[in-house]
């Protein structure tokens, strides 16, 4: 009887310790979770419905001045030429900045260390910062004003100069977030086992076989990761651009903060908010199909 | 008494502390979208207020946070805010959400300041009710770089300027020394739709609303993009004219006298201040008010009278004007002593408002929240015929209808320089 009460209470703690035990990783995630519920989830549903309602009543009509006007079809086309554009020079140029890093024997924490400096700048500032370099009477005009290849002040960033202006966000984009690509890739080349490369280079593989054949698709998840987190931020782009470009070059999350703030339309802010987060979402799903890491490699 | 505890009732300190600190009685919280650069913010707080008896705090805000803070303050039911100042179109948002405390008693102490009537009429923002008094005024005017003078058209007096004279000039400059040197503040930041509304409709179709696809506006649009051909680009992102006149990029601009103090005050032997120019119908200009509002539920009410009877004493009025460049609502003469470069732009305000075909006009009244989408109306049609180049009379019809909708859903009646009459001012 005694035995047997005994054998009952020990299985019984047994049992609560393993229902401890299940219970333990999501009392961790909880915090997190009501975090995300409270300041992201419970937002967004928010925005959401303020996006289709029109007053009392549901409609699409905050969706439709959207689409209406002058500056939709400019900030969407802007906004998809800037992230096609940025993302791709930022992928090759911290691929090979990765690369690079490995060669390097002396002085590798201070190569990397200045590479990240602009992470640390924040993003309004680094377009002051290009802004500087890059109006009318900034260090780019002085230079080459100083050098004779131009005779007088040139424009670069008005309405009247599309491409400058363009380029000149980019090469600000590609300049501040080069850096996030080329941590991630960086903590994911030195995950790859070396003894994968020292094998191939034994069997005569070339640096160039060895960079597609080993380097490259070991990598994946972190490009995956790289890319999605880019890709994300880059569809949000808007401070270095407000800055640079002011109302000539308007973008999505731009035109979300006028129609909040100028405009005082909260609804079409919020129909623009929404958009920006399908689209990012919609990439978001096309990476993680096109980059599918099998199982057994994800670490 | 452990650590521990000891470390739990210092933070409980702290915390009480804290909440009870913006909480004090005596303390007048004044939250501001005027005077909010940091200079200014210091010379109202130790200029300006120095003889006000009890202690302020004043708080620098934008207006769409104003806004926004005021709407939560009064949803949470802990109001800190007592009073408020805010220019006409920024305080009529806070109407719309009930956020301000009729003041017809306050108005009524005040009635021997001189505020003119029109300027207390706007004061009610459309309603029976006295919203807010009026605290300071400024205008937009015109700046020049004595280096541009040379280049005005013979015969053109530079106080009596038409838009025709201004484009020659401007296209003067720009063939003699090879740079477009007109600037407008047409950044994001910028003051532009103002030019629209109170100086280039009024100026050329008398009108601003009634008259917006009127043929005289198709006229003044064709005007005006040729006129652009002399204007410098990157007007697209100035937002303040004071930093391209002062850097020597543009020498000639037109904003608000706030706008382009400093240049003035910084080099005041370099420029010349003048109206801005006339049209067919006279010479547009717009008066601008700051108004002092009294939140609703304010937690000092009396001491936000008070600061309101303080800040429209002649004594105070004429202070604020040396110090900040705003001019004063009440009667009063400016004294000699100015600083140099507020009175170059005293006189032009001055010559703006005598002159003899000078053609006044508002601030919008009785938008409510649409005050931005009536701007950009403005802005849109701005950038659509001069910057994008499309057909004037279908960019008129078009932006005529968006106009159109916004009337008829404030009902908004007209406003001067548009006759006043009954119902939502109509887009003829």
């Amino acid at each position: 009887m005694t035995a047997n009460a005994e054998r009952g209470a020990v299985s019984h703690s047994k049992a609560a310790g393993t229902l401890r035990a299940q219970a333990l990783p999501y009392l961790l995630l909880a915090p997190s979770l009501i975090f995300l519920a409270v300041l992201f989830a419970l937002p967004f549903a928010q925005t959401l419905l303020l996006s289709v309602s029109d007053g009392d009543r549901l409609s699409l009509a905050n969706y439709a001045k959207m689409a209406g006007d002058l500056n939709f079809a400019p900030a969407l086309r802007n906004t998809f030429a800037l992230v096609l554009t940025v993302i791709p020079v930022q992928l090759v140029l911290a691929l090979a900045m990765a690369m690079m890093l490995q060669k390097v024997r002396v002085a590798r924490d201070i190569v990397l260390w200045i590479w990240t400096i602009p992470l640390a700048v924040s993003d309004l500032a680094a377009g002051l910062a290009w802004f500087a370099i890059l109006q009318d009477s900034g260090y780019l005009n002085s230079f080459l004003y100083a050098v004779g290849v131009i005779p007088d002040q040139q424009a670069w960033l008005s309405y009247e100069t599309p491409s400058t202006l363009f380029l000149g966000i980019a090469a600000a984009e590609v300049w501040r977030a080069t850096a996030i690509v080329l941590m991630i890739l960086v903590a994911g080349v030195q995950l790859i086992p070396r003894e994968y490369g020292e094998a191939a280079e034994v069997f005569g593989a070339t640096s160039w076989q060895r960079f597609s054949r080993i380097t490259l698709p070991l990598l994946k998840p972190s490009l995956q990761t790289a890319l999605i987190l880019r890709t994300v931020l880059a569809f949000e782009v808007f401070a270095v651009v407000y800055a640079l470009g002011g109302r000539n070059f308007p973008v999505l999350v731009g035109e979300a903060f006028v129609w909040q703030h100028e405009n005082q339309d909260y609804g079409v802010a919020a129909a623009y908010a929404v958009l920006v987060m399908a689209v990012s979402l919609a990439a978001t799903v096309v990476y993680l199909r096109a980059l599918r890491v099998p199982r057994e490699q994800q670490a | 008494m452990g650590a521990y505890s000891m470390r739990l009732l210092f933070a409980a300190l702290i915390a009480a502390a804290a909440i009870a600190a913006p909480a004090r009685a005596d303390d007048i919280v004044f939250m501001s979208t005027q005077l909010r650069p940091l200079e200014e913010a210091q010379k109202l707080r130790e200029v300006i207020l120095k003889d006000f008896a009890q202690k302020v705090t004043f708080v620098p805000e934008d207006a769409a946070p104003l806004t926004t803070r005021m709407k939560a303050e009064a949803e949470a039911g802990k109001r800190t805010v007592s009073l408020i100042a805010a220019g006409h179109g920024e305080l009529q948002p806070l109407q719309a959400i009930d956020a301000l405390d009729p003041i017809d008693d306050v108005a009524a102490k005040l009635g021997d300041r001189g505020i003119p009537a029109s300027l207390m009429t706007l004061g009610k923002l459309g309603t029976d009710k006295q919203l807010y008094i009026p605290w300071m005024q400024a205008t937009y005017i015109m700046v020049a770089n004595k280096r541009a003078l040379p280049f005005l058209p013979a015969g053109a007096d530079i106080n009596a300027l038409s838009y025709d004279q201004l484009a020659a000039w401007a296209k003067a400059i720009q063939e003699k020394t090879g740079q477009r040197r007109l600037g407008f503040p047409a950044g994001p930041k910028g003051l532009m739709p103002r030019f629209f509304e109170g100086y280039l409709y009024p100026a050329y179709t008398g009108g601003v609303v009634t008259t917006f696809r009127s043929p005289e506006a198709e006229t003044m649009w064709a005007a005006f993009k040729t006129l652009w051909q002399s204007v410098n680009p990157n007007s697209a992102n100035y937002d303040f004219m004071q930093e391209p006149l002062q850097g020597g990029e543009v020498w000639l601009a037109f904003d608000h006298v706030a706008r382009l103090k400093e240049a003035l005050i910084a080099k005041p032997d370099d420029f010349v201040a003048f109206p801005a120019p006339a049209g067919p119908k006279g010479r547009g200009y717009m008066a601008v008010v700051a108004g002092l509002s009294i939140a609703k539920g304010a937690p000092n009410r009396a001491g936000a009278e008070g600061l309101i009877e303080y800040l429209t004493k002649p004594e105070v009025q004429v202070t604020t004007a040396s110090e900040v460049g705003f001019f004063p609502v009440v009667k009063v003469d400016l004294p000699a002593n100015l600083n140099p470069g507020i009175k170059l732009e005293a006189a032009a305000v001055d010559k703006t408002q005598s002159a003899p075909d000078a053609l006044v006009s508002f601030l919008p009244v009785g938008l409510g929240d649409k005050g931005g989408e009536f701007n950009k109306v403005y802005m849109d049609t701005f950038q659509r015929i001069v910057l994008r180049g499309e057909p004037i009379r279908a960019v008129l019809d078009s932006e005529g209808e968006a106009l159109k909708a916004i009337m008829t859903a404030t009902g908004a009646p007209c406003w001067a320089p548009d006759p006043a009459g009954t119902g939502a001012c109509p887009v003829k």
